[in-house]
């Protein structure tokens, strides 16, 4: 029997999951993925005065804003912008990448309906245009860090790369399974602004990661740590991660306390490692659902 | 030959859903909703041979272009199966992808990437779909500013720079203004030089008999008919007309007179420009008897396609011509001094029988077509009398 790879076969069955494959086939219609993004970014930016400087602007005035916010608050977390730009730009990538990640797959019915591709690229567009506003605004971070002579920490900052990499798998994982579930369930992308609410306050972004290890101490429910019950937020870690990375300093001079939780480098390097692992996992399973109902988008638009 | 396309045995079942929960909150709410199914295809079986073209027609509604879709793996079917060999290129929508903020240009990139095209391959064919769609100066222009013929001629031009070896077109080619449509006619036929396999789905009837190769014809759903075009799209004009005959032929009789072929004559010569209103018509028949037949009477009716009524009829025996015993060939000429009846397309129905027997010999139901078309509007001049008289005031 001769096998014959250029022979497409339909039938009832939706066809299995085989991730080097189907990575192949994603690799072959890359030229979509980029051109989507690219056109999000020329709608997004084309008609308005300032471009791409919009992006630029938000982690700005949050700069701006916040470091006015700390000194009227006479806040004792010295370099606050700092502190909270490291974590908020890994939290507007999430937030970004779900929200329109999630309405992906609705918004191009018309392209679902009419024209055969890998339907993954939808999500998977959303997540590239968040990336991009990541990249843009994540530079402004470093250039003010550089700026401010506040100064990069060496061995802190390999843990960008590990928080980076466990924030985007996750944030894919769950962009495939919103976008499918939103497809049957259009109030998924409501239900998803009040549960990005909620998270956005579960996660130290705001507030000092030591303060809530500090309140939860060694009390604990039903046996389990509430620190570590609160590390269970993929987000916490992860932003822990990218604020140790940048902000780097544990206990500033002149501070009675820690701001970021100290716990030792090797420590945190490993919980991102799990929640890494897990992520990739989560995205496998999210991935399978997502192809396995994408068969049926066409029909259910 | 091997089949580009196979379709076995395929049906598609869509759910209607009356309150269908489109929420979580109405899923939570409600029991349950209540579903009806709909049987849009059901055990469709064809092949679409290397090379081939075939068209696909039928009311609508009756599931042309959801086997279209399953072709292209855009819906899954329900039951069966499609093979489908070689790249394809699907044309459900001219311009899948076009974005109004977005250039002439870009809108090319992006759409051609739909198509399968990348950046390099559009690289290369950009120019000829610039020079195609006749938009060499709009084309750093947002689309949002193009009239809906710019859009179709744009979104034409990069479809069928596309080189699939496998096309499907859905009811893209009625598109543009005429001297575009024969554009586009034209490069289906050199896609159909070149070998490529095409499946073409549309109204147009006349297309399907002027481009395919085969025919199906689909009736709620399943196959009604199959073959060559020409058939086929009587068959079909038979069902617009609510007369379905599931027993079809588009040819019949005993045989012992076959009629071997028939001609239409215009003024000038045959008919295959539009006749002029008013002109000559002649029906040459030829007609060859295989066996000795007693007697032959040879009929005509001429059917008009706007309404599917016939407008003209005759026969041999009535106009007192008795055609006797013989075998060989005979030719028969029907001369229709001028043919008076409105523009439009008509079709000939031919007969061969017997009189004295009442047997039918042969009968091929409208296989020929013929085209009326109006006199253009430059009228002779005449001799018209004119009054002239002048006052004083």
């Amino acid at each position: 029997m001769v096998a014959d790879a250029d022979v497409a076969v339909r039938t009832s069955e939706p066809p299995r999951l085989r991730v080097v494959q189907r990575l192949h086939v994603l690799y072959a219609h890359r030229e979509i993925l980029l051109n989507l993004v690219r056109k999000e970014l020329k709608v997004k930016y084309t008609a308005s005065v300032l471009g791409a400087i919009w992006s630029l602007l938000n982690p700005v005035v949050f700069l701006a804003v916040f470091t006015f916010v700390a000194k009227i608050m006479h806040s004792s977390m010295p370099s606050f912008p700092v502190y909270l730009l490291s974590g908020l730009l890994a939290w507007n990538l999430f937030q970004v990448s779900l929200s329109t990640g999630a309405r992906s797959v609705i918004d191009n019915s018309n392209l679902v309906k009419k024209v055969a591709f890998p339907r993954e690229i939808l999500p998977l567009s959303a997540i590239g245009v968040a990336l991009v506003d990541f990249v843009l605004q994540t530079s402004v971070l470093l250039l003010f860090i550089l700026a401010s002579g506040y100064g990069f920490h060496w061995p802190e900052l390999a843990l960008y790369p590990l928080s980076f990499a466990a924030l985007v798998v996750f944030a894919t994982a769950l962009t495939f399974w919103l976008s499918a579930l939103n497809v049957r369930y259009r109030d998924v992308q409501h239900l998803l602004g009040i549960a990005l609410l909620v998270w956005f306050w579960l996660t130290p972004i705001v507030y000092s990661g030591f303060l809530v290890q500090d309140a939860f101490g060694d009390r604990s429910l039903l046996g389990v740590g509430l620190w570590n019950l609160y590390l269970v937020n993929p987000l916490a870690p992860i932003v822990l991660g990218f604020q140790r990375a940048l902000y780097a300093v544990v206990y500033p001079a002149g501070m009675p306390n820690p701001v970021l939780p100290p716990v030792s480098l090797g420590w945190l390097a490993g919980v991102l490692a799990v929640v890494l692992a897990a992520s990739v996992l989560f995205l496998l399973y999210t991935w399978w659902a997502f192809f396995e109902r994408s068969g049926d988008f066409a029909e259910e638009l | 030959m091997t089949a580009a396309i196979e379709v076995g045995g395929v049906s598609k079942k869509f759910r209607l859903y009356r309150d269908r929960p489109t929420s979580v909150k109405a899923r939570l709410l409600s029991s349950r909703s209540r579903a009806e199914d709909f049987w849009a295809l059901r055990d469709v079986t064809f092949d679409v041979a290397e090379g081939g073209s075939i068209g696909l027609i039928g009311e609508n509604g009756s599931g042309k272009t959801t086997l279209l879709k399953i072709v292209a793996g855009i819906l899954r079917p329900t039951a069966g199966t499609v093979r489908q060999r070689g790249r394809l290129a699907a044309l459900l929508e001219l311009g899948a992808g076009f974005h109004p903020e977005l250039t002439g240009r870009e809108n090319v990139y992006l759409n051609a990437s739909f198509l399968g095209l990348t950046r390099k391959d559009t690289d290369r064919v950009y120019e000829d779909i610039v020079s195609f769609a006749e938009l060499e100066d709009f084309m750093d222009n947002q689309v949002k500013f193009y009239s809906s013929g710019m859009l179709v001629r744009l979104g034409f031009a990069v479809a069928v720079h596309v080189d699939p070896e496998v096309l499907l077109i859905d009811e893209v080619l009625a598109v543009g203004d005429e001297a575009f449509q024969a554009k586009c006619v034209e490069r289906v036929r050199r896609f159909q030089r070149d070998g490529r396999t095409i499946v073409l789905v549309t109204h147009a009837l006349d297309t399907v008999r002027a481009i395919c190769d085969r025919a199906v014809m689909l009736h709620r759903g399943r196959v009604h008919a199959i073959g060559k075009p020409d058939d086929v799209v009587r068959e079909m004009r038979y069902v617009l007309l609510g007369v379905t005959d599931p027993n079809f032929v588009p040819e019949e009789g005993t045989r012992e007179a076959e009629i071997d072929s028939v001609e239409l004559i215009g003024a000038s010569g045959p008919v295959e420009l539009p006749l002029l209103r008013g002109d000559p018509l002649a029906i040459q028949v030829d007609v060859r008897a295989s066996v000795p037949v007693d007697d032959l009477d040879v009929d005509f009716a001429i059917i008009d396609g706007a309404t599917n009524y016939p407008v003209l009829d005759a026969r041999t025996s009535a106009n007192g011509i008795e055609i006797g015993p013989f075998d060989g060939r005979k030719r028969v000429r029907f001369r229709i001094g001028g043919f008076p009846y409105k523009a439009g397309k008509y079709w000939v129905t031919i007969g061969l029988g017997s009189r004295r027997t009442g047997r039918l010999y042969h009968v091929q139901t409208q296989r020929y077509t013929f085209e009326v078309v109006d006199a253009p509007r430059v009228q002779d001049r005449m001799d018209v009398a004119v009054d002239v008289d002048v006052e004083d005031l």
